[in-house]
């Protein structure tokens, strides 16, 4: 059976003028390259080392159209975002499908968000683009190959960006649609910003393939957030891989939410190059009916005297299925190394799947590592004494769930997205999320009280 | 007094180095030529006076094996290994099995006396009855006759199959079929000797079982195979120890160690291997690439393993449980230490099918010098497995910076009712428990051992008496030279 790369190569073959015409001469210089490292391959299929769960073949090999001429798509930004965070003031920005804004909007401190195709920062662009995510990965390569359109944020040196910048991406479109995005975010010497990217799917009944490509370079000293929330439709398939590199003294926050999806391949990938650097990293996921989220992580580090936290918390329901793949490296000459990785899971009915498999590696001696998972259920203890305090197996459910979720909340850095998250989180477990229109407040008690 | 003579031993031990077990017993062995072909393969079974079902098993296997690649996924750096230079067959030259001690070859017992093993010892004072294979041959089996009484069998594999085919032919390869893995299924084809254990329903076996297998003669892999029954209600405890001699060159080292547990049966394995490392700067030493598994078949059945690893060059094992039976309980209890440039890429892997099934894991790593000691586990509760239980524990200490220690748990849940719990740390050899001990007059290698007995003890009070005593020491020793 031929790969499921073959028809991708077949379009860049056929249209790859095209593609290069509508995109700037940054992207067009590394496609021979991507083209190079897709020939002959396949993507990951089930059983495959970190993927022991998930068939990137089966998700890359449907029909999907790409928009290759840049065909403006419209999007309805009236709707009503779950994402919109009341109280916090946020620089907003859309992206429709895969095509995104010039910058229209003046930020202070010499702040730039755009286009990565505007050409007034070419120069950005093009020391930074693809220098982060390896060009030999099949799925960065794929991505590389054929994205056309990215965003770029530029936080100069020093600069303290107050209000935290807002990315709504929005997949709208009758027919299958594959978008590929690309983001490069690059964080000065003793820069401070926040971000928040939430993905957003308006046409529920099209098939989508969401690939991105994050490339983020964090400076000395310092300190990014990046919040991941994916909200999408069950039909939408996301491939994202998410690529940090960290200099000394920075700390990084990265939080990736999925709420509502279909098929979800998430990698984050965290390399920290500069001593006293602190990283946290931190993912939840809440999925039921077939969704499927797959987070695979990986935390290098490469120098002593660092700290990195990661916590990725699931609940899992009817036939979801859930998988964890992380791995913390310490190499050789990095003391006083802390490290710690955490993964704990609910699988909350009798069909869902969880698999987990947290690593550690380590080529020192002077660190402290730690790491732990868990596959359980909600306490009954907990349960039998909310109801006897007249709570119903419902609610007390939910709010297990809920507090289980709490501590990845907690880590958010910014209290108004930290209340909106616990509201969407309860709604999510109530079943009333607005878009969510398989799963009604229906949900069965699969919760046993057993006898003792 | 006596307490303080022995500590006095360990320490003479420790300083005097290298290792211990290098001699090489200058007996005459039958060896076959190098290599490996269908004709090996008839030949060994020949020369075993094997019934063709066997043979026929042996060559499937052997077939099978020709299409399989070697296995690379390990976090192990595998020198890659000539199997045709190597001789599948070795066997001390004697022309009928020994009919009392008397018969035993004297040198092979000195060799038995330096292990520290004295038949005569064993059978006189700690009442072990020991199987001891040398180079793939059976010597002696002991106490056969008192277990034969109470219709245990414990002998070795081939007479087993001259004596009770039938079981021998309705259990092999039920648990590791020849197709299981790459080294299975050269295990499978080429097996020259083991140990063979049956123990009928309800018995209780009165003594533990033990035996020790050595590899003797240069360049020649030894392939045992031991093949353990527990019927309903049976109970043996089981040792295995390992050593090798000193040799430049690696040795080959595919094991396979199949184990039945039926209804409410006990099964008890322990292992204290130390097979040669490889000398201080890499060279030489056993690859130790093991498939050991269990079936707990019936209900309410136990299997435990406990498992002491210090030697090998490369060593590359999982004993697992496959937890069949409702109720049935799987344990893994490992200390595996590496040291100079040891690699080792142990774990278990226990698989829950059936309703209310246990297991526990405990897994001590230590890494010294330029050794790479890797924990790899596999829990998976399947659909059925309602209310299972796992528990796992592995802990990492590292004694070098330019050790490594790395943990790879793989956790796969099908159910909603199971809890899997998996927990690791990584760290380094406590500083302020070395100065302490110091402070009282203990050298900082002394400190360095009596921590790792410390660290290791959750898993050494499981081995059977005998073997607790000789892990301890063995710990010490494999440590010598780790510290500066």
């Amino acid at each position: 059976m031929s790969s499921s790369i073959q028809q991708y190569i077949d379009i860049y073959k056929q249209f790859g003028a095209r593609i290069d015409t509508a995109s700037s001469p940054v992207f067009n210089a590394l496609r021979p390259a991507a083209l190079a490292a897709l020939e002959g391959r396949r993507m990951p299929v089930k059983g495959d080392e970190n993927y022991e769960v998930s068939d990137l073949e089966a998700i890359y090999a449907p029909d999907y159209g790409i928009n290759i001429d840049r065909l403006a798509a419209t999007a309805d930004t009236d709707e009503p975002f779950r994402c919109d965070v009341p109280n916090l003031s946020t620089s907003l920005y859309y992206v429709f499908n895969d095509t995104y804004p010039h910058a229209q909007q003046k930020l202070p401190g010499g702040v730039v968000v755009t286009s990565m195709n505007d050409a007034t920062y070419h120069e950005i662009v093009s020391r930074h683009y693809g220098t982060i995510a390896p060009a030999d990965n099949p799925q960065v390569a794929l991505n590389t190959l054929l994205a056309q359109d990215g965003m770029l944020v530029y936080i100069p040196a020093g600069v303290v960006v107050e209000r935290p910048i807002q990315l709504v991406n929005l997949l709208r479109a009758n027919s299958p649609l594959m978008t590929n995005r690309r983001m490069l975010i690059i964080v000065e010497t003793g820069a401070q910003a926040k971000m928040l990217v939430c993905d957003h799917t308006q046409s529920a009944d099209t098939d989508f393939l969401n690939t991105q490509v994050v490339e983020i370079i964090v400076g000395e000293n310092a300190t990014f957030d990046y919040y991941d929330l994916e909200e999408a439709s069950e039909r939408t398939h996301r491939v994202s891989s998410l690529w940090v590199r960290q200099a000394a003294g920075s700390n990084v926050l990265v939080n990736g939410i999925t709420l509502m999806n279909g098929t979800t391949r998430n990698d984050y990938h965290i390399d920290i190059d500069g001593q006293h650097a602190e990283t946290s990293l931190l993912g939840m996921a809440i999925a039921n009916n077939t969704q499927h989220i797959d987070n695979h992580t990986y935390i290098g580090h490469n120098v002593g005297y660092c700290h990195s936290n990661e916590l990725f918390k699931y609940v899992l329901d009817d036939d979801a299925t859930g998988a964890f793949t992380g791995k913390i490296l310490v190499a050789a000459g990095s003391p006083r190394t802390e490290a710690y990785q955490s993964n704990r899971n609910i699988c909350a009915s009798s069909r869902a799947k969880m698999y987990t498999k947290p690593q550690l590696e380590i080529y020192t001696d002077d660190v402290k590592c730690g790491h732990g998972a868990t596959v359980g259920q909600l306490d009954q203890d907990a349960m039998f004494y909310m109801q006897t305090r007249g709570i119903s197996c419902q609610e007390a459910r939910t709010l297990l769930m809920q507090a289980f979720m709490s501590d990845i909340i907690d880590g958010v850095r910014l209290e108004a997205l930290r209340d909106r998250l616990r509201h969407l989180v309860e709604k999510r477990f109530a079943g009333t999320l607005a878009q969510c229109r398989n799963c009604t407040a229906s949900q069965s008690c699969h919760t046993r009280i057993k006898k003792k | 007094m006596d307490k303080d003579i022995e500590n006095k031993n360990i320490i003479d031990e420790a300083t005097s180095g290298e290792y211990k077990y290098g001699f090489v017993t200058d007996i005459e062995t039958h060896v076959i030529p190098k290599g490996l072909n269908e004709d090996v393969i008839r030949y060994i079974s020949d020369i075993k006076g094997e019934p063709q079902w066997l043979l026929d098993f042996r060559l499937k296997a052997y077939r099978h094996w020709l299409t399989l690649p070697v296995p690379q996924w390990a976090h192990l750096d595998i020198p890659s290994i000539d199997f045709n230079a190597i001789s599948y067959y070795a066997a001390p030259k004697q022309k009928d099995g020994p009919k009392s001690l008397d018969d035993v070859d004297p040198e092979l017992r000195k060799t038995f006396d330096k292990l520290g093993i004295s038949l005569e010892e064993q059978m006189r004072l700690s009442g072990v009855a020991v199987d001891a294979v040398m180079d793939s041959v059976s010597v002696k089996t002991t106490y056969k006759e008192r277990l034969a009484e109470l219709g245990v069998i414990f002998c070795s594999i081939s007479e087993a199959v001259r004596d009770y085919p039938d079981l021998v032919k309705r259990y092999l390869g039920t648990v590791v079929p020849y197709t299981d893995n790459f080294y299975a299924a050269l295990n499978s084809a080429v097996f020259s000797d083991g140990s063979f254990v049956y123990i009928p329903k309800g018995v209780r076996c009165p003594m533990e079982l033990s035996t020790y297998f050595r590899i003797n003669a240069a360049d020649t892999g030894q392939f045992e195979r031991t093949l353990i029954v527990a019927d309903d209600e049976a109970y043996v405890s089981y040792l295995e120890g390992c050593t090798a001699p000193m040799r430049d060159e690696n040795q080959l080292h595919a094991a396979i160690v199949e184990i039945i547990v039926e209804d409410h049966a006990t099964v008890k394995y322990s292992t204290v291997q130390n097979w040669y490392p490889g000398d201080k700067d890499g060279k030489g030493g056993i690859y130790n690439f093991v498939t050991k598994r269990g079936l707990c078949r019936g209900d309410f059945s136990k299997l435990s393993w406990t498992q002491v690893e210090t030697g090998s060059a490369i060593t590359w094992k999982y004993p697992s449980c496959v937890l069949a039976g409702d109720n049935s309980t799987g344990e893994f209890y490992s200390v595996a230490l590496t040291n100079n440039y040891q690699q080792a890429d142990t774990g278990t892997k226990m698989i829950h099918l059936g309703k209310n099934t246990r297991s526990t894991i405990v897994s001590k790593g230590i890494s010294a010098g330029h050794s790479q000691n890797s924990y790899r586990g596999l829990v998976r509760v399947a659909p059925k497995a309602t209310n299972s239980r796992n528990y796992t524990q592995c802990d990492s200490l590292l004694l070098s910076s330019t050790s490594g220690a790395h943990t790879f748990p793989y956790i796969d849940v099908r159910n909603d009712s199971s809890v899997v719990e998996h927990e690791a740390t990584t760290s380094k050899i406590n500083e302020e428990q070395i100065f302490y001990c110091n402070q009282r007059g203990l050298t900082t290698e002394d400190a360095v051992g009596l921590i790792v007995n410390g660290y290791a003890r959750e898993v050494l009070t499981k081995l059977p008496m005998e073997f607790a005593v000789e892990a301890q020491k063995l710990l010490q020793v494999s440590l010598e030279g780790s510290i500066g």
